[in-house]
């Protein structure tokens, strides 16, 4: 009869525990199921040089960071200083997935805030980026030396997300060996 | 009677913006452009599908339902593509697997501990003695007990 009575107790204890969890994930953040996928093929020009051709091959053999972009987004002012510090340490090669962008307003960007990238894919209509799964522009993705995507950020990258979420999983990929 | 039904076909063109897209569809097709992208989630407005979202987003995947539709894919195949790319959470209806059981299960788990719970509280309440019962006889007892 008394341990009766405490059910309904441990019942919506149990509730609010889910209710809590629910409200402190981002609803936003989609898992990808491209996380330990070969990252999908393209072959698209670069912003800077339009004659050169990218494909996905030219992102093998190296840890890379690829960082989906566009110069009408505003969240990507906001991450840009942390990729110029990225950009500065020399860890990896940065590449930028230039998104559904004017060419003329994106070298503009560029210029103008500086160019973390080693080189940015001009991905004007946006195949490469619904390849990719991209919804959220920015977003970044971690490749291994294999080229498969190992990790995904979507939004913004903010300080903390650089030096707990991303650096963690550069190194980690830096030190496997084959 | 005709007026009104067109009227009525008129404005619910109006609440499909999507209908725009396919004009050389045949109404069969149509019917199965629409039912696909009404069962396909918007991943920008997560509580919309792509048949009544106008995002960027939402546009692309449009088209390219009509692409492989055009290209003479299933529905199964292109909601894979899909999938692929964006995971189940672009599913309205998305499939039962290790990933989704709680989804599926939760409301049932919950309705079976809110019955339990009912059950305890109703055997609980049983529990308690009944009302003592006052006869007739008792009543006219007792008036005849405080009479003397």
């Amino acid at each position: 009869m008394r341990w009766g009575a405490l059910v309904p107790l441990v019942f919506v204890a149990l509730l609010i525990g889910l209710l809590a969890i629910g409200l402190s994930l981002d609803p936003r953040e989609v898992p990808s199921p491209l996380i330990g996928k070969p990252a999908p093929d393209f072959v698209l020009p670069s912003l800077s040089a339009p004659e050169t051709q990218i494909s996905v091959s030219d992102l093998r053999g190296k840890v890379t960071l690829v960082n989906v972009w566009a110069s009408w987004c505003v969240a990507c002012r906001e991450e840009h200083p942390l990729l110029m510090d990225l950009a500065g340490r020399n860890l990896l090669p940065i590449y930028g997935l230039n998104y559904k962008d004017e060419r003329a307003e994106a070298l503009a960007w560029l210029s103008r805030f500086g160019n973390p990238y080693t080189d940015s894919i001009y991905d004007a209509e946006g195949t490469a980026g619904l390849d990719w799964g991209v919804y959220g522009v920015p977003e970044t993705f971690i490749l291994d030396r294999h080229g498969r995507i190992r990790y995904k950020h979507i939004g913004a990258i903010s300080a903390s997300d650089l030096e707990h979420k991303l650096l963690p999983v550069i190194m980690e990929l830096l030190g496997e060996t084959g | 009677m005709h007026a009104c039904l067109r009227t009525l076909l008129m404005l619910a063109l109006l609440g499909a913006p999507a209908w725009a897209d396919v004009a050389e569809f045949t109404v069969a097709e149509e019917a199965r452009y629409q039912t696909l992208i009404n069962q396909l989630r918007c991943l920008v407005c997560q509580n919309q599908t792509i048949a009544e979202s106008n995002a960027p987003l939402a546009q692309d995947l449009r088209r390219q339902v009509q692409e492989k539709m055009r290209a003479g894919r299933s529905d199964d195949e292109i909601k894979d593509y899909l999938t692929e790319r964006y995971g189940d959470f672009v599913l309205y209806d998305p499939p039962m697997k290790k990933t989704t059981w709680l989804l599926w299960l939760g409301p049932f788990i919950l309705l079976a501990g809110a019955l339990m719970i009912a059950l305890l509280i109703l055997r609980k309440s049983k529990k308690v003695d009944p009302e003592p019962e006052i006869k007739p006889v008792d009543i006219s007892r007792i008036l005849k007990d405080q009479d003397s």
